[in-house]
């Protein structure tokens, strides 16, 4: 497994949850375009309109507690964001991140540095190397996902790689 | 062998691997699997993507219509009718429609499916209120628990366990959410990621099941992956009542190893309030004197309990909702609704000029059946205060027990209940 990801920061800052980052009022909803017009809304309404596709978002402590809803996973990939990374993530949201191919790399130091509004690659490597976060010429090195994860991300998603070790 | 703590105990007895030390990757099947009509169609339709025939064992799946049912709106009627389809399809009898069940959590205890050391996959947080029960619950997202009703099993990390001692006995109007309110206020919102939180000691007997699923419910707003209360006389018979078979409680070992330990005593406690947006923004009642509400709610998974509609029956009996001040009351599941008429407690309730709800989540997440307003303010027995967490992003919500919660309504504002338990109720016309 190696991926790349290069996208323009977005900064938001501890204990976001998935209350605001997909209220409640639209669970009944499913399909990705509709859930990513409201991705953050109950933060910054504005948010999904700057988001461009591909763009990484910098996040703070807990990211994504509460609620389970992996609503909040399939707007902020809708409305573009291609990577997360957290000072720290809670562990439901980490999953369900991962199981949709959403990578989040746990790096408090990267998490804390980088700028808002400007160009950032992140690279995983695969074979249980750390992950890499690169911006103006700095680097970080981020905890390293673990084999399971580093299998669901290379397959694609959970869904992938269940129908893989099935197939086995 | 390793001396194990209650949680390394359970995991090690569902584990492919064997044994279950922190840290270790282990592969864990599950007694229940649980999804309700929010986490499961996203899930259906990815364990379609899956490839699979059917699902490991239909008898060991639960789809609870709970969040949006009864249905407010034709998009939410479609996703309950997805999950009762889903049901249909793959002949699973453990379906629940309005009438018949209730809110998951607290519906899963009633039909005996969790007990002592028993093991629930649940997509939806609040799945942890299991270990209220001496099993362990522990939430998902919607494509784990696709994989989980596809194979079986799952993959996960063997948490630390933290050993949270209770000592003492409680006073008046305090309850186990004032347990968990004071417990996460000690270690905030993340104190207990990569835990699990055991409860124990000589101050567990005073806790009822209901005030131990009080406290196991909100474990996740501790940031713990799961929770567990000791077994005792008190789980098993309950175990007994539930029409379970018995089995022996899981104990910790002498000389297991926590990474840390925690003392409460309840003796000292008082009733808490959390203040918005945070479940660890605790404060002692008297702090809050005053404060202004809109709404009271009373209900979810955990407290919508028989406990919590007779501390709200006992408060109101005889009281008035204060004008101005409107209060809805949501037993958790429909026999614990039944329980309340039986009782003469809905009468109660509703004399006082309260609204009662047929069991839903309904405002507990902002769904429907009492969305706040901009600008307005709840007190609520629930679990989560974030921002817009019951409707518009500029409302607010303060979390509390059900003796503070109806006390608030009576006196229109924040008020130590038992300021309200002192005045002569005026006698029923
Ligand atoms: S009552 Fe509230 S916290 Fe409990 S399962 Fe329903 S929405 Fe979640």
């Amino acid at each position: 497994m190696s991926l790349q990801y290069e996208g323009l920061v977005h900064r938001l800052g501890d204990e976001i949850n998935t209350d605001v980052i997909l209220p409640g009022r639209y669970l009944a909803l499913r399909r990705p375009e509709e859930l990513g017009r409201h991705c953050l809304e109950g933060l910054d309404p504005g948010f999904a309109g700057r988001v461009r596709p591909g763009d990484i978002l910098a996040v703070g402590r807990n990211f994504g507690c509460g609620s389970s809803r992996e609503h909040a996973v399939i707007a902020l990939k809708a409305a573009g964001i291609a990577a997360i990374v957290a000072h720290s993530a809670a562990r439901i949201f980490f999953r369900n991140a991962i199981n949709l191919g959403l990578p989040v790399i746990l790096c408090p130091e990267a998490a804390a540095a980088l700028r808002e509004g400007a160009l950032a690659r992140v690279s995983l490597p695969g074979s249980l190397t750390a992950p890499l976060v690169v911006q103006d010429g700095r680097e970080w090195q981020g905890a390293p996902l673990g084999s399971e994860v580093e299998a669901i991300l290379a397959a694609g998603g959970l869904v992938p790689r269940v129908r893989q070790t099935l197939a086995a | 062998m390793t001396p194990g703590t209650i949680t390394q105990k359970i995991l090690a007895a569902h584990a492919e691997e064997g044994a279950a030390r922190p840290g270790e990757i282990i592969t864990v099947r599950p007694d229940v699997v649980l999804l309700n009509d929010v986490s499961g169609p996203l899930s259906f339709e990815q364990f379609e993507a899956m490839g699979v025939a059917g699902p490991f064992d239909p008898d060991r799946i639960v789809l609870v219509a709970d969040h949006f049912a009864p249905a407010p709106n034709v998009t939410a009627a479609g996703a309950i009718a997805m999950t009762r389809d889903f049901a249909r399809r793959h002949g699973i009898s453990h379906y629940y429609d309005p009438g018949r069940g209730g809110i998951e959590h607290a519906l899963l205890a009633e039909l005996g499916l969790i007990g002592h050391g028993g093991i629930v996959f649940g997509a939806d947080s609040h799945t942890c209120t299991a270990g209220a029960f001496n099993g362990l619950g522990i939430g998902f997202g919607s494509t784990d628990l696709a994989a989980a009703m596809a194979t079986g099993r799952l993959w996960m990390r063997v948490p630390d366990s933290i050993r949270v001692e209770l000592i003492g006995a409680p006073g008046s109007f305090v309850t186990g959410k004032d347990v968990i309110l004071e417990l996460i206020r000690r270690i905030g919102s993340d104190g207990a990621a990569e835990a699990s939180l055991e409860f124990g000691g000589s101050g567990l007997a005073a806790l009822s099941m209901d005030e131990r699923m009080a406290v196991a419910n909100m474990a996740v707003e501790a940031g713990a992956d799961m929770c567990v209360f000791e077994g005792d006389a008190h789980s098993a018979a309950d175990m007994e009542r539930r029409g379970m078979a018995p089995a022996p409680a899981v104990m910790p070992d002498s000389g297991a190893a926590y990474r840390d330990r925690i003392v409460i005593d309840l003796a000292s406690l008082s009733p808490m309030v959390a203040k918005p947006p945070s479940p660890a923004a605790g404060v002692p009642v008297g702090a809050l004197r005053g404060q202004r509400v809109d709404q009271v709610y009373v209900g979810n998974c955990a407290n919508g309990t028989m406990t919590d509609l007779r501390q709200v029956a006992e408060m109101l009996r005889g009281r008035r909702v204060a004008d101005g001040v409107r209060m809805v009351v949501v037993p958790a599941t429909q026999a614990i609704w039944r329980q309340a008429m039986a009782e003469g407690l809905l009468e109660v309730i509703a004399a006082a000029g309260a609204a009662v709800s047929t069991p839903t989540c309904g405002a507990c997440f902002g769904g429907h059946m009492g969305i706040l307003a901009a600008g307005e303010t709840a007190i609520a027995t629930t679990n989560r205060n974030y921002r817009g967490r019951m409707g518009h992003p500029d409302s607010q919500v303060f979390l509390a027990n059900a003796w503070v919660a109806a006390a608030a309504a009576v006196r229109g504002e924040i008020v130590p209940p038992e300021e309200i338990a002192a005045l002569m109720p005026e006698p029923i016309a």
